[in-house]
C-alpha cells in the first residue's frame, strides 16, 4: 500500500517535471567537444610539425590540454562552459582537470593537508580508482595471451 | 490540558504575539531580483568581508539579528531568547552568531522551514508568557550550501530543469508580547512525510506531499478555507513543487489557487538561470521578513499563512540511496490594521 503510493508519486512527478532540452544539449555538448578535441588535434599536429614523434606529440597535447582545462577553471570559465555543455566538456580530459582543480580551489580554507591534499580526488577519485584497477585487468589477460 | 490545541495539530495563540520588528540582509544575486526594494540590505560579493563562505553566512545572520533588534528599538540584552538554524552541518552559522550576540539560544534544525519554525517556537514562548521578546532567524548560503550538498562551484557541471538555486541571505523577526506589528495567531507544525523522492535535484517535488498535509491540516483544524487569506505562501517548492502542492491540496478538497505562491518564485526571475526556483533557509525567510512583512504593515495583505518547508537529506543519506522526507510548518499571521 506504502510502497504503491510511493510508485504512484513518483510516476506523477516523472510526468509532471521538465524535460531536458535534448536536442539543445546534445548540440552544445557536439560543438564544445568536438571543439576542444579540435584544439588537442591542432597541439598536436603543430608538435609533430616541429618535428617531435607521434608518441611525444601525444603527450605534449595531453599536458596542454590539462593546464588548458585546470587554467580555466581558476579564471571561473569553466563551469559556465560545462553548464551548457555537459559531459561535451565534461568528457574530454579538461573536464578531469577542472574535477581536481574545482574542489583543490574550493577546500583551501580548511587547510592545506585536509582541504586541498584530501579533497583533490573527490570527484576524480572514483575515476582513477576504476580507470586504473581496469588497466591492471587488461594488463594480466594481455600477459595471459600473448 | 491543552487548551490552547485547536483540531489536530494546531496551536491557537490567544494574546497575539507579535511580530515588531523584521530585518534582511541578501547576496547579490537576490538583490537583482524582483524583490530587491523590500530588503534592508544587498551585500556587494558574498564574502562579506571574511575569509570563508560559512563565515560569511555566520555572519550575514548575526547582523541581521542586529538590524531587527535595532529596528525594534532594542538591544540584543533586551532580546530573552534567540531560536534560529540554518543549512550547514551542526547548524554553524545560527550557534557561531549566538555565540557573539550573548542572547540564550535555541538551535534549531528543519532544513528550510525553519523559519516557520522558530517563529513558532518564539511565539510560543511568548503567549505561554515565558518571555517578552524573541527572535526567530535562519540564514542560508548558495556557495556553502552547494560545497556541503553538491559539487565545488568550479565544477563545470550541468544543473537539469528541476534544480533549484539556494538563496543566500537571512530574515530575522523580533516577535513581543506587547507592542505594535503583524501577529502570529495560529501554527501548524507538520509532519514528516516521504513519498520516496530520491532526485536531489527535485527538491520541490519531495517537499511538496508535506507542504500539501500541513495546509490541508490547517484547514480542518482551524476552518479557515482560500477565502479567508490573502496569501498563502510556501517557503521554497520552486515551480514544479508549486504545481503539485496545488493539486494534492485540491484533491482534498480545498482550492488555493487564488491566493497561492511559493516564495522560490518570487524571490527570483525567470532571467536569473535558477531553473524551478529559489531554495534554503534564507528563502522563505528574506521574502516573508521582507516583502510580506512589509505588505502586512500596510495592511495590503490581512492575513497570510507561510508555509515553510524543509527537505530533511543529508549528503550521506542521499548516498545510502535514502529518500528524500519533508516538513512543513505553517504560521497565520495577520496585519493589525482593521477592515478585514
Amino acid at each position: 500500500m506504502d510502497n504503491q503510493m510511493k510508485q504512484q508519486y513518483n510516476d506523477y512527478v516523472k510526468q509532471k517535471q521538465p524535460q531536458p532540452a535534448l536536442v539543445k544539449n546534445l548540440l552544445w555538448a557536439f560543438v564544445v567537444g568536438g571543439l576542444i578535441c579540435d584544439v588537442g588535434q591542432f597541439v598536436i599536429n603543430a608538435s609533430v610539425s616541429f618535428g617531435f614523434n607521434k608518441e611525444e606529440a601525444s603527450t605534449i597535447g595531453v599536458v596542454v590540454m590539462i593546464f588548458l582545462g585546470a587554467f580555466l577553471t581558476g579564471l571561473g570559465v569553466y563551469d559556465q562552459i560545462g553548464k551548457r555543455a555537459g559531459a561535451g566538456s565534461i568528457v574530454p580530459i579538461t573536464g578531469f582537470a577542472n574535477s581536481i582543480v574545482s574542489p583543490a580551489m574550493e577546500f583551501k580554507r580548511e587547510g592545506y593537508v585536509f582541504g586541498v591534499a584530501a579533497k583533490m580526488f573527490v570527484l576524480a577519485g572514483p575515476v582513477l580508482v576504476y580507470g586504473i584497477a581496469t588497466s591492471v585487468i587488461i594488463g594480466i589477460i594481455y600477459g595471459i595471451f600473448s | 490540558m491543552a487548551n490552547n490545541k485547536v483540531g489536530q495539530q494546531t496551536l491557537k495563540l490567544n494574546s497575539h504575539p507579535k511580530i515588531i520588528a523584521t530585518a534582511s540582509i541578501v547576496g547579490p544575486k537576490e538583490g537583482e531580483g524582483p524583490l530587491k526594494e523590500y530588503f534592508d540590505m544587498v551585500l556587494q560579493d558574498d564574502y562579506f568581508g571574511e575569509k570563508s563562505w560559512e563565515k560569511a553566512e555566520s555572519k550575514i545572520l548575526r547582523e541581521t539579528v542586529k538590524l531587527a533588534v535595532q529596528k525594534a528599538g532594542l538591544t540584543p540584552e533586551d532580546i530573552h531568547y534567540m531560536l534560529g538554524g540554518d543549512l550547514l552541518n551542526q547548524i554553524i552559522s545560527a550557534s557561531f552568531a549566538a555565540r557573539e550576540l550573548k542572547i540564550p539560544f535555541f538551535g534549531l534544525y528543519g532544513a528550510c522551514s525553519t523559519m516557520a519554525e522558530s517563529l513558532t517556537l518564539g511565539s510560543i514562548l511568548i503567549d505561554g508568557q515565558y518571555a517578552d521578546y524573541v527572535v526567530a532567524v535562519t540564514s542560508s548560503h548558495f556557495s556553502s550550501a552547494e560545497r556541503q550538498f553538491r559539487f565545488p562551484l568550479e565544477h563545470g557541471n550541468q544543473r537539469p530543469p528541476t534544480s533549484q538555486w539556494t538563496v543566500t541571505g537571512s530574515g530575522a523577526m523580533v516577535v513581543a508580547s506587547g507592542g505594535e506589528g503583524p501577529c502570529v495567531t495560529y501554527v501548524t507544525p507538520g509532519r514528516v512525510i516521504d513519498l520516496g523522492i530520491k532526485d536531489a535535484n527535485n527538491m520541490g517535488a519531495a517537499m511538496a506531499p508535506a507542504a500539501a498535509h500541513t495546509i490541508v491540516a490547517h484547514f480542518r483544524d482551524t476552518g479557515f478555507l482560500q477565502r479567508d487569506y490573502d496569501v498563502i505562501a510556501t517557503g521554497d517548492l520552486g515551480k514544479i513543487g508549486k504545481d503539485i502542492t496545488q493539486e494534492m491540496v485540491l484533491k482534498e478538497g480545498y482550492d488555493i489557487s487564488l491566493v497561492y505562491t511559493d516564495c522560490g518564485i518570487e524571490v527570483f526571475s525567470d532571467d536569473q538561470d535558477v531553473n524551478s526556483g529559489g531554495s534554503g533557509c534564507g528563502c522563505s525567510a528574506v521574502v516573508t521578513c521582507g516583502y510580506f512583512y512589509d505588505r502586512l504593515v500596510k495592511g495590503e495583505i490581512k492575513r497570510m499563512l507561510l508555509v515553510a518547508t524543509g527537505a530533511l537529506l543529508s549528503p550521506t543519506s542521499s548516498q545510502q540511496g535514502e529518500s528524500i522526507p519533508g516538513i512543513a510548518h505553517a504560521v497565520t499571521i495577520e496585519s493589525m490594521s482593521k477592515g478585514r
